[in-house]
């Protein structure tokens, strides 16, 4: 036995081709076919190493592996941790285990030292001896490594005690950040396939529908589709063939749950999926993955192949007679191949734009079959749904929202980062409580939910809760979830030209409005920011941007102008400032900004004239300078180095 | 029988089998809905957006030719938001297209320019960058000018589900889209067979026939409608006459063989008309000089060489070779004036050649 996974003795019947239905269960609590202690006590120790317990002795360093931590260099701990645990003789007694995110990404590259939970932040690899020698073999805390609460002071010992993590819920990324996502055996140890064999052997597809009917489980992606009634319709319609699509398209620019959840626990999602194909009766899944998550599509190969090496992807899975292969098809890095029926036309090898919706892709989707498909975070909730049951399930949230939801939260925020709160947390709590507030003591300005598709929200929403409803209300959508925070440097204008930007190189050129609306409302919007703007523009972009949202053809078109249509009724005065003054009040918009030396202040010293770029500056040494307005490119450097704020940036 | 469903298009009550669409129940009340981008011959796209109307209760404005009815629908087609919609999407296309109406070859049969007109939009109220694509005119049928497409995408479907070559598609995306062949190649270099079907449903002027240019305008024409010389399927098109000079070919919708689709003789292949060389009427040779003879010399002649021939050598000795150009009716009269007049059974054809 090499793994948790391996069979324990000759006794142990399970291969793919044999499978045996109380293989996962036996993996924790068995055998059951024959007793043996030998048997057990040698699964015990696979667990023990896997789940470090205090009373066990064993320890495990968990360097996070997500995207944010291994830019800072995780990967490279990793190797360092190991030399050193040799090193220190320490190698029985301690593991060392790569995870996938762990959310607070400002924070990293982050370790946490089970079985303590002890997070150490922004670890270098000046930092492995001290750790490995104060706490992997004296037990003792590195104190300057350990995340201080700003506001009481205190140093958090566990991860739990940090605010950041102690006001979540996480039910999606429970073990994401725990466990090693790349191999199957830590997934199992911590439950993983218990949901699949508990639905295998005592539940009918019947009954697994009904509990997530029950659980009120709706679209992750963005839309808010119950999800018990799609995998319902695709499951009524007469056919010999239905497929189940993961969409791991996460497209828009700020979010990346779906890519933590890939990358941290790749296999809940396969649970998921192969739930819905036993609820559905299909035999055939694809993951459509964009290609610029390598990492993700790796993770999701490696979890893929030990699913099938262990049996739980193939023929007659668990002995249950169901079938299920699963296929990963990299997108090419069309936005728009995140809408589900642009996305299925991609995966039939034609061009990525969307199709006509009727019949719906329940009925008639991939390859002309009913296709059930679902966001990645969607299925990862799956599989907690039928463990612990829907109605368990259903008291978190609100009332028409339930569950919990994965917010990518960055910008101006202190705490940037991953975090999964239950529906109906408002915005103040997720952003002031959880995100730990602006960064610098700014003034908090704006939020923009859901990425390009969603629309920007002014502090007297702040108490606005996060449901599916609420934030289509207030013009927003719920998207994928990532949030943007902006503070008072921040230009609503310019931000919502950036966002039009993207969703405007994005239109797949199918529709009239998406493909020729965005294109000239980002025209208009450039006149503005550049200060070419009248006042004729705001009526004329309130009107076009109504017309691409309610004539476009899919969700791109559609939901292109919110950016603009919420700026433009909750930060008017922006918009005018920038057309009636020509001026920029957030200072972002380069062609708007004006530098000019206070003759006042000005002592004369030359930094500025020294550090500019476009030789405007002019003066002579310990006289008054001044900038010609001609010349400048309005890059602010003199404004950055001026030590007596004599330059003055309007 | 197919369940019916009622609904109200502009207050009139309409009752159609469940599954069309709202447009065509429209269209069978007679009540107008412009488009671009539908065919009823071709597969449904859903892009040009012109289609859109009010349905009562519903947030956005659908298209209604990908719109099915329900039952209790009430649909309204020129309320003051679609009008409103669709002049913008009108200007929106007009913003990307050249002001060339003066001289483009499709003046006077243009659905661009036809709603324009309808929808009263003098110029757009949107400026700003253009595409700007040089026109194809390297081949001798179609000229393609990228800056007058719309992109509705009919030539794409007319390709790939009518004449089965799939020679074009759309290439690059969002406003920089265009229709083109792989690699962008001209489509002398493609798999186009320029059969010129993709002329017969372009809205605009973006895809125009060559040999037409500057030979006159829309109503300058006279359409007579008459059947193709080249092969025996007997499809028919309108000849294009001006002048009492034939200078095209235009599909005919009501054409009973072929409706608008045709090949490249029968779109193209007109220049014989007008030829100076065409040969008018029988010519005998004699023994080296061509003389113009009339029809009964020329058939007497024929025939008495037959006879000849057959009382010399036997009737297998004279072979009869058909020609895919006749119909089937004179298929069959040559078949029997080779089997019962002459009496042989030597009769071929030349499609088995």
């Amino acid at each position: 036995m090499e793994s948790l996974m391996d069979k324990c003795c000759s006794q142990c019947r399970h291969t793919p081709a044999t499978p045996c239905r109380d293989y996962i269960v036996c993996r924790r609590e068995g055998p059951f076919c024959h007793d043996d202690e030998v048997c057990k006590q040698k699964r015990r120790e696979f667990l023990t190493r896997i789940m470090a317990r205090p009373e066990s002795g064993q320890q495990k360093v968990v360097v996070c592996g997500g995207l944010n931590c291994s830019s800072g260099g995780a990967f490279g701990l990793i190797d360092l941790f190991r030399a050193e645990v040799t090193r220190q003789k320490l190698g029985d007694k301690v593991q060392v285990v790569l995870s996938g995110c762990r959310g607070f990404c400002e924070q990293g590259p982050s370790v946490i030292i089970e079985p303590d939970r002890t997070f150490y932040r922004w670890v270098t690899a000046e930092d492995v001896p001290e750790i490995v020698a104060l706490h992997l073999k004296e037990n003792q805390v590195v104190e300057r490594l350990l995340y201080q609460d700003p506001e009481t002071g205190l140093l958090c010992r566990s991860c739990d005690d940090i605010p950041f993590y102690r006001r979540q819920m996480k039910v999606v990324l429970e073990h994401c950040g725990f466990i090693n996502p790349e191999d199957i055996a830590e997934y199992v140890a911590v439950g993983g396939y218990r949901a699949l064999t508990q639905a295998l052997t005592g539940m009918s597809p019947e009954e697994v529908l009904a509990e997530i009917k029950k659980s009120g489980l709706r679209g992750r992606g963005g839309a808010g589709f119950p999800t018990g009634k799609k995998w319902e319709s695709a499951r009524r319609v007469p056919s010999n063939k239905r497929y189940v699509i993961c969409n791991a398209d996460e497209g828009d620019p700020g979010a990346f749950m779906d890519r933590a959840v890939l990358e941290g626990n790749p296999h809940s999602v396969l649970e998921g999926m192969l739930l819905c194909a036993y609820v559905i009766g299909s035999d055939e899944g694809y993951i459509y993955v964009r290609a610029e998550y390598p990492l993700a599509v790796r993770r999701l190969r490696i979890a893929i192949e030990q699913a099938e090496r262990y049996g739980l992807l193939g023929e007659n899975i668990l002995n249950s007679g169901l079938n299920f292969r699963i296929h990963i098809n990299e997108g090419a890095g069309a936005f728009v191949c995140g809408e589900s029926t642009a996305l299925m036309a991609s995966i039939e090898g034609n061009r990525g734009v969307p199709r006509i919706k009727v019949p719906r892709s329940t009925e008639k989707g991939l390859f002309g079959k009913p296709t059930v498909l679902n966001n990645v975070e969607t299925f990862a909730n799956v599989p907690k749904i039928i463990l612990k049951g829907g109605a368990w399930f259903a008291t978190i949230g609100t009332e028409r929202s339930k569950g919990t939801k994965i917010f990518a939260l960055t910008g101006k925020v202190r705490n940037t980062g991953l975090v999964e709160v239950p529906m109906g947390i408002t915005l103040r709590e997720l952003i002031f409580d959880i995100g730990g507030g602006i960064k610098g003591g700014k003034r908090f300005k704006a939020v923009q939910i859901g990425g390009p598709s969603g629309g920007s929200l002014p502090e007297d929403m702040l108490d606005l809760q996060i449901d599916y409803e609420s934030l289509t209300g207030a013009g927003a959508m719920m998207g994928s979830g990532s949030m943007v925070v902006m503070d008072e440097d921040n230009c609503m204008v310019n931000m919502a030209r950036f966002f039009l930007n993207f969703t405007e190189r994005e239109s797949c050129g199918k529709c009239t409005p998406c493909r020729e609306g965005t294109t000239r409302m980002l025209e208009i919007l450039e006149k503005i920011t550049t200060g070419k703007g009248s006042l004729s523009d705001i009526p004329l972009l309130e009107y076009l941007g109504g017309v691409v949202k309610t004539t476009s053809f899919c969700g791109l078109g559609t939901s292109a102008p919110n950016p603009v249509l919420t700026t433009l009724s909750y930060f008017r005065n922006e918009y005018l400032k920038h057309i009636q003054d020509k001026r920029c009040p957030a200072g972002e918009c380069i062609a708007l900004r004006q530098f000019m030396i206070i003759a006042e202040k000005c002592t004369g010293c030359g930094a500025c004239r020294y550090v500019c770029p476009a030789h405007a500056v002019s003066g002579e040494k310990k006289k008054v300078h001044r900038i010609d307005p001609d010349a400048c490119i309005r890059c602010g450097r003199c404004f950055e180095i001026c030590k007596y704020q004599a330059v003055k940036r309007r | 029988m197919a369940k019916e469903v009622t609904l109200m298009i502009n207050g009139q009550e309409i009752t159609v089998p469940a599954g069309t669409t709202v447009l065509e129940a429209a269209r069978q009340a007679d009540i107008y809905i412009p488009t671009l981008c539908y065919d009823p011959e071709l597969s449904l796209w859903g892009g040009c957006r012109l289609c859109i109307v009010e349905v009562r209760g519903w947030k956005n404005l659908p298209a209604s030719c990908i719109t099915p009815v329900r039952q209790g629908m009430v649909v309204e087609t020129e309320s003051p938001a679609v009008r409103h919609a669709r002049r913008t999407l009108i200007e929106l296309l007009l913003a990307n297209h050249p002001e060339d109406c003066l001289a483009c070859e499709r003046t006077g049969a243009c659905a661009l320019q036809d709603l324009a007109y309808r929808y009263g939009i003098r110029q757009s109220s949107f400026t700003g960058k253009r595409r700007n694509h040089t026109i194809e005119s390297g081949n001798p049928f179609i000229v393609r000018d990228m800056n007058k497409c719309i992109l509705c995408g009919l030539c794409v479907r007319v390709c790939s589900e009518i004449v089965g070559r799939s020679a074009i598609d759309f290439a690059n995306r969002g406003f920089f889209s265009k229709v083109a062949a792989p690699m962008d190649l001209p489509l002398e270099r493609s798999e186009c067979v320029f059969c010129g079907n993709c002329i017969s449903v372009c809205p605009v002027g973006a895809l125009t026939g060559k040999p037409m240019w500057g030979q006159g305008r829309r109503w300058e024409i006279k359409k007579v409608q008459t059947v193709c010389p080249y092969c025996g399927t007997g499809c028919s098109f309108n000849l294009n006459v001006k002048d009492d000079r034939v200078i095209g070919v235009t599909s005919n919708p009501d054409a009973p063989v072929n409706g608008r689709w045709l090949c490249i003789k029968g779109r193209f292949g007109f220049g014989f008309i007008h030829h100076r060389e065409r040969i008018q009427m029988p010519l005998i040779r004699d023994p080296f000089l061509f003389s113009k003879v009339n029809w009964d010399q020329a058939i007497g002649l024929a025939a008495r060489k037959l006879k000849e021939i057959k009382a010399k050598h036997g009737p297998d000795s004279i072979g009869v070779l058909a020609s895919a150009r006749c119909t089937n009716e004179e298929n069959y009269l040559l078949n029997k004036f080779a089997r019962a007049v002459i009496g042989t059974n030597n009769i071929d054809h030349c499609a088995r050649l």
